[in-house]
């Protein structure tokens, strides 16, 4: 039985991929910090679909817990997904350091941390699959979301490094950039329907990305042109632009 | 705040528009009931009507997480957004069944207990409020309540038919009923006038299972025209050889009405000719005695996705009320006269004999019940007026999940329990904070 390791399963979007998951088959490991959601998810599972499901504390911006955690797990991952996130409060200000901070650090420096435990594991045994949630909003720094975008643009730039790494010990690196997802992190914000997956929507692609081994996949086939456009715009009108 | 969206139930009447607000914990919900006043919780949006509509609107849908499930004992815990599809799912496989089912698999847990929902085994088990072992309610100030027949059984009484209007509810243990196999013995009897309807759903009043399909629009001697049709659990020895998987679990539908149609399209011509189809295709067919799946004789009609789109635009009406036995079948005679006679057109008009059990502002009475569903047009609106004053003179009352435009005085002419009921939603503060289109309209 192969099992999965999620990073953020008490996430709209970690859940939906771990049903997706269990209804495949895959043991699976969620964390998460609401360890009291966390276990209600994990038993909700084990009752529909008979898996096996650990759920486990974890705080992503924790750095020093996270080479115990790895090394305490009984049964290693084979797949493991990087799903948790954080927007940042609606305005963030710009000299509002802490805010700041905790974007950066449960974005970039969290996730690096932890997908590093995991990538040297997977290396070592020659497989596996690591997925990163990253964003179309690091496809290009923009006004609107400055600092999340900032710090998605580097996590897809080491999803990407990490591929290059990981790929000559055939371990694979998936970089998803889902778009707009109507989840509570996009609660209250005025999203447009058409261009607004839901999360079973990127779960489904996540696993089909997986199927076909895909490097870096969009959920709506439409945000690939949206970010084609923003990003070939040139620089020098792009920064009168109000995006 | 999240942008309101046009909301409307499964009848397509009223629309409203409303902001729609989810949660995923308790905590999630207490942080919102602070924010927010004047607010309705809605699962699957099913009912008929304006009960779970509001200009706010509490979502359960991503509260859906299943608590436990114990498959030696026989009893299930979740949360109110679970879809009765998803318990079926888990259960059938291990040798459980819902103990009450509605004609539909696809609503809430929470919807089902807000309309103490009914099934075709009311005349001997009673509605869904027999089978809750437990549940926890969250009142207006956030505090959790758990409550049953026994612990605080007013505010049990009231939640169950209260129409979400007592406070959220949150977690429900079930108890289930057990079965040898997924599938139902059914036997059909024709039945050519309504005076032979009524006998014989009376003298089959054993049967675990009854229903009656009524031709709504066959006048003169076939007036009433129908069929009964009567279920039991399938043993395992009933099923011949040729059934494999015993315990089969349903398909979800791959397909379904994808848009609205043409309003036109169900009109008193289509209608009859469907209704006379049904009749005499029913009346061909040789077995009157056969086995079938729990998904064909409960949920017919889920196999159609969105069958509501059929009456486009502008939707229809549902209409369902009891006449109590007391009052003589005569009175239910009476009043089924005036139906055929008005010429309304009903696609689907089922009669059932309802029993026992209920609580004080549930709808179930010991009584005939008759549900039809009716096309929007502006003549039905004073013709069900009219028949709302039969209804109530004969000891009779309508149901509130399956309503979108009574008026107050109907609802408390038969409903005498009412009084209780808002002084309990005063106590609790529930009155200031949980309001439906449905409570506003019949000031409740």
């Amino acid at each position: 039985m192969k099992t999965a390791l999620i990073f953020g399963g008490t996430s709209d979007i970690g859940l939906a991929l771990a049903r997706c998951l269990a209804s495949e088959g895959w043991s699976l490991i969620l964390t998460g910090r609401n360890l009291e959601y966390l276990n209600k998810i994990a038993s909700d599972l084990k009752i529909r679909t008979k898996v096996n499901v650990q759920a486990l504390y974890l705080d992503a911006v924790d750095f020093h817990s996270h080479k115990v955690f790895y090394r305490n797990l009984d049964t290693k991952p084979d797949l493991c997904a990087c799903v948790f996130g954080y927007l940042g409060n609606k305005e963030v200000l710009m000299n509002d350091w802490r805010e700041i901070e905790s974007i950066i650090d449960i974005n970039y420096r969290g996730a690096v941390s932890l997908l590093n435990e995991v990538a040297v594991d997977f290396a070592k045994r020659g497989n596996g699959s690591i997925i990163g949630i990253s964003s179309v909003a690091g496809d290009r720094g923009r006004q609107s979301n400055l600092m999340y975008g900032s710090a998605k643009a580097a996590f897809t730039a080491y999803l990407s490094g990490l591929r290059n790494r990981m790929h000559q010990f055939g371990v694979h690196v998936m970089t998803v950039k889902p778009g707009f997802v109507d989840t509570r992190m996009t609660r209250g914000l005025d999203l447009p329907p058409s261009l607004t997956a839901t999360p079973p929507q990127v779960a489904a692609a996540i696993i089909k990305g997986l199927k076909r081994k895909q490097d870096e996949i969009y959920v709506l086939g439409v945000w690939r042109y949206i970010m084609l456009v923003i990003k070939i715009i040139p620089e020098h009108f792009f920064k009168r632009l109000k995006l | 705040m999240p942008k309101p969206i046009k909301t409307s139930n499964w009848n397509s009447y009223p629309v409203v528009s409303s902001t729609q607000h989810k949660f995923t914990t308790p905590g999630d919900l207490r942080r919102l009931l602070r924010q927010v006043t004047k607010v309705i919780t809605r699962g699957s949006g099913k009912s008929y009507g304006d009960a779970s509509l509001s200009e706010q609107i509490i979502s359960t849908k991503e509260f859906n997480k299943i608590v436990s499930f114990n498959p030696t004992k026989g009893t299930i815990r979740c949360e109110s957004g679970v879809m009765l599809n998803e318990i079926l799912e888990v259960i059938v496989p291990e040798g459980w069944f819902l103990p009450v089912v509605p004609g539909t698999k696809y609503i809430t847990v929470g919807g089902a207990i807000a309309a103490n929902v009914h099934g075709k085994n009311h005349h001997k088990d009673g509605s869904i409020s027999e089978f809750i072992v437990s549940m926890s309610i969250m009142l207006a100030d956030g505090g959790l309540v758990s409550c049953s027949q026994s612990e605080y059984p007013d505010l049990f009484n009231n939640t169950c038919g209260g129409m979400g209007l007592t406070g959220v509810i949150m977690e429900a243990e079930l108890k289930l009923r057990p079965i040898e196999t997924a599938y139902i013995s059914q036997r059909n009897i024709m039945v050519p006038d309504l005076k032979s309807m009524i006998k014989s759903l009376k003298s089959n009043s054993a049967s675990s299972y009854s229903v009656a399909w009524v031709d709504c629009l066959a006048k003169g001697k076939h007036k009433g025209r129908g069929v009964v049709m009567l279920g039991e659990h399938a043993t395992g020895s009933n099923l011949g050889p040729e059934v494999e998987e015993k315990l089969k679990v349903h398909k979800n539908p791959k397909w379904g009405i994808p848009f609205k149609f043409p309003s036109i399209l169900l009109n008193r011509f289509s209608i009859r000719w469907f209704n006379a189809c049904y009749y005499h295709l029913n009346k061909r067919k040789k077995e009157h005695e056969f086995n079938v799946h729990y998904d064909k004789f409960f949920f017919p009609l889920d196999s159609i996705g969105d069958w509501n789109n059929l009456y486009g635009r502008k939707g229809f009406l549902q209409y369902q009320f009891v006449i109590p036995f007391e009052r003589g079948d005569e009175a239910f005679i009476e009043i089924f006269n005036k139906i055929v006679e008005s010429r309304n057109a009903s696609f689907l008009t089922v009669l059932k004999v309802l029993g026992n059990g209920g609580s004080s502002v549930s709808f179930p009475i010991p009584g005939y019940t008759l549900a039809m569903d009716i096309p929007m047009s502006s003549k039905v609106f004073d013709f069900l007026d009219d028949l709302d004053w039969l209804v109530v003179k004969n000891g009779g009352r309508i149901y509130l999940a399956k309503d979108a435009r009574t008026k107050r005085d109907v609802l408390h002419k038969g409903y005498a329990g009412l009084g209780m009921f808002q002084e309990i939603r005063k106590i609790t503060g529930a009155k200031a904070k949980f309001e439906s289109l449905l409570s506003r309209r019949l000031g409740i």
